[in-house]
């Protein structure tokens, strides 16, 4: 065994200086180098009971793989990973760790926890470049499973069905597979480079995409089954994004979040010859304290934004957002208005000029200033509005990143499929299924707006579920 | 990849391509939409459908150029394919339950009112259509208005075909004249629908309006199609992308529309080039 690494704070993470970074979409962090990670690993003590593994949504042997990587074989660590997890390149990316593996790492108690992420990014990163073997396709045992929606949920799901041998077959609504990886989460965060990597490796073991299909339009569930699909999997992620309503939200220069961004990331507006437009704000505010605001904010800084604002109602300690979305936003320049509130839009209104072209623009946002009162349901503690504390915010451009409520196209279009008063579906426990025989579902389309880890998992618990329910029947 | 089965002009800015999508024409109604991109690099635009032959597998849309990605679509020929075509998407059309309709077309929306003009029809409903265009040489689809309506009126801006005057005033002089109808059915420039609606309110008579905003996704996930309808906000593509005319916001609908006017006709004029030096 190599010597430990009683070092209290991780490596740190290379990335791209924030003054260059925040104009292009190169990724920000640019991983560890071999020495790092080595580095790093040997920080693990690997403890008996695994306290980690144990608050990872896909249970991924985190002492196994660290102890490979301390011991200088990547490509084992790798193995270790792909066990449970098919999208590790994301995951070592874009999972909250600091509230999840890593907040119950020992090094943690007294220093820094080990670096898991980190490391988990390296070790799909190492592998990416440098194995030139594809996946190979298992052995079909000759069942049918369909997945509705290429997202983290329905590849989790594919994969791991795939594994088993099962003929998966994924249906897509949009004219790429990825779901949130694609349309949300941007290129300097989640090259798509990886995504379509990751893609790539499903197709590779049997695993057919179609994309361009709405499943609740064009086939239905029931005309699945009779298709002789076995049983289906629904991952059909957020919907429909939530507005604030109040007044002038319909103003030009309102976006919701998922439109910002999916100009930006699924049509790359952000490219010069880019057919579709986006507007490149001077003065943008971005309402929502989570990782997707962070995201907007960030893309609306590096579309040339002089002023991108966090707009958020309660107080930094609450942004709900990944601890290393808020900082680098903050090294980019994003100035937070934390205990903010807007209450309504302004729009440019040219009295001499019914037809005057600027009528109808964004050109402010009043707002409120809030104060913590007692905790709320959520164990937040309640904002609640200053007295008297009214200003406007000079802005051309407002994002709404507060949240989405469940896309109603399977729901309606499917009898028997139990929702709750949200529009979520409901599934038994864990393992995904719903009221109706041979149907599961996860991910966003059940929980509501959460992570992509938890969509993993969920489509993971599911794969289990489904292969149980099969091999039952 | 969705072959393009056929390209006919209908008129000097109006095309109507048919293209093959079996899936899609098994499911198509009256009313519904299709998001497509003309190239793989494309913006993702939605088109309602203008028809559909569910036993020869093939979906009709009918467009016209006026932005860079129309111009795009226009430059493919019967052969070529298309990279993505989406749908049917939107609630269809209600096409039955009633006994008189006036169903007003406006330029290029009268593809769209004539498969709800055509399905009324032939669940038996009286069809009264008012069909209008700025002069002669914009008319589209008379003839398949001819076949499936009880009454045509046929209007022009400048008199040079039919009458001299606006779907308005037809629809106002139909109802004068003792017309009653269950419901007018308006599809056509959102200002045009503005006035029918503005008119039917006059005399109380439900209206039923097609919408067509900026969409990205079309699926209801982006929110960019929203509009406000009696005090609410709607998704066109989930929750549309017909409404009550009565209750809709035309006025913000057509603000939001322009949102992307300078854009557009940057991008319209770059196509242009593009298509022009190809050309030489």
């Amino acid at each position: 065994m190599a010597q430990k690494n009683m070092s209290l704070t991780k490596c740190p993470m290379p990335s791209l200086a924030p003054d260059y970074r925040n104009k292009v979409f190169e990724e920000v962090a640019t991983g560890y180098t071999y020495e790092m990670a080595v580095e790093e690993a040997r920080r693990c003590l690997h403890c008996k009971n695994k306290p980690c593994v144990s608050a990872c949504p896909v249970n991924i042997d985190i002492p196994a793989f660290i102890e490979k990587v301390a011991n200088e074989d990547i490509e084992g660590a790798f193995e270790v990973l792909n066990k449970q997890s098919s999208l590790p390149a994301v995951c070592g990316r874009v999972c909250p760790q600091e509230t999840q593996c890593e907040s119950k790492c020992v090094r943690g108690i007294k220093g820094e926890p080990v670096g898991i992420g980190r490391l988990e990014r390296f070790v799909a990163d190492w592998h990416r470049e440098h194995s030139t073997e594809a996946p190979k396709a298992p052995e079909c045992n000759g069942h049918k499973v369909a997945v509705i929606g290429a997202g983290p949920a329905g590849l989790t799901c594919a994969g791991d069905l795939a594994r088993l041998g099962y003929k998966v077959t994924v249906y897509e609504a949009l004219h790429v597979a990825g779901g949130v990886l694609s349309y949300g989460i941007p290129e300097f965060r989640l090259p798509k480079a990886i995504v379509n990597k990751e893609v790539d490796n499903l197709k590779a073991m049997g695993v057919d995409i179609i994309t361009d299909a709405v499943i609740g339009k064009v086939l239905t569930i029931d005309e699945l089954f009779e298709d002789g699909f076995e049983a289906v999997f629904i991952g059909t992620g957020a919907g429909l994004p939530r507005f604030m309503g109040i007044p002038g939200e319909s103003l030009k220069g309102v976006y919701s979040a998922n439109e910002f961004l999916t100009r930006i990331n699924l049509m790359k507006a952000y490219k010069p010859d880019s057919k579709t437009p986006i507007r490149r704000g001077k003065n943008v505010a971005v309402v929502g304290g989570g990782n997707v605001a962070m995201d907007a904010a960030r893309c609306a800084k590096r579309l040339g934004a002089e002023n991108v604002y966090i707009v958020y109602r309660r107080g930094m300690q609450e942004l709900p957002a990944r601890r290393e979305e808020v900082e680098h936003a903050q090294e980019e320049g994003i100035i937070f208005k934390t205990l903010t509130n807007p209450v309504e839009v302004i729009g440019y209104n040219n009295p001499d000029d019914k037809r005057d072209p600027r009528n109808g623009e964004v050109i402010g946002m009043k707002c409120v200033e809030m104060e913590l009162g007692e905790p709320d349901a959520s164990g937040r503690r309640r904002p609640i509005v200053k007295e008297g504390s009214e200003f406007t915010l000079d802005i051309d451009t407002m994002i709404m990143a507060l949240g989405t409520s469940p896309n109603p196209l399977i729901r309606s279009t499917t009898p028997g499929l139990d929702t709750n008063k949200h529009g979520c579906i409901v599934t038994q426990g864990e393992n995904g299924l719903t009221s109706r025989e041979g149907v599961y579902a996860g991910g966003d389309a059940v929980t509501g707006a959460a992570t992509v880890i938890l969509a993993m998992g969920a489509g993971k618990n599911a794969a289990a579920a489904i292969d149980e329910y099969i091999k039952s029947k | 990849m969705f072959k393009i089965l056929k390209k006919q002009p209908l008129n000097s800015t109006v095309t109507k391509m048919v293209i093959e999508a079996p899936l899609i024409a098994k499911k198509a109604k009256a009313g519904q939409f299709i998001i497509l991109r003309a190239s793989e690099d494309g913006e993702r635009i939605p088109l309602t459908i203008a028809g559909y032959d569910r036993e020869a597998g093939t979906v009709d849309i009918i467009f016209q150029i006026v932005g860079g990605t129309t111009m795009e679509l226009n430059a493919l020929n019967e052969g070529d394919f298309l990279p993505d075509f989406v749908g049917p998407l939107g609630k269809a059309t209600k096409v039955d339950g009633m006994k008189k309709v006036a169903i007003v077309g406006g330029g290029v929306g009268c593809a769209i009112a004539l498969p709800v003009a055509q399905a009324m029809h032939a669940n038996g409903i009286e069809v009264h259509s008012i069909v209008g265009f700025r002069t002669k040489d914009l008319v589209i689809l008379e003839d398949e208005f001819n076949a499936c309506s009880d009454k045509v009126c046929m209007m022009t801006d400048d008199g040079s075909y039919g009458t001299k005057g606006l779907v308005t005033n037809a629809l106002e002089q139909l109802i004068q004249e003792g017309n009653e109808y269950d419901e007018v059915i308006a599809i056509g420039p959102v200002i045009m629908m503005k006035f029918v609606c503005l008119t039917t309110k006059k005399y109380n008579v439900k209206t039923v309006i097609s919408m067509n905003p900026i969409m990205i996704d079309g699926t209801g996930m982006c929110g960019g199609c929203r509009l406000t309808v009696g005090g609410e906000t709607k998704f066109a593509c989930v929750d549309g992308p017909e409404f009550d005319g009565h209750l809709v916001d035309f006025d913000e609908a057509m603000s939001r529309g322009a949102m992307y006017r300078d854009f557009e006709a940057h991008k319209r004029d770059e196509m242009c080039n593009l298509l022009k030096k190809e050309a030489e």
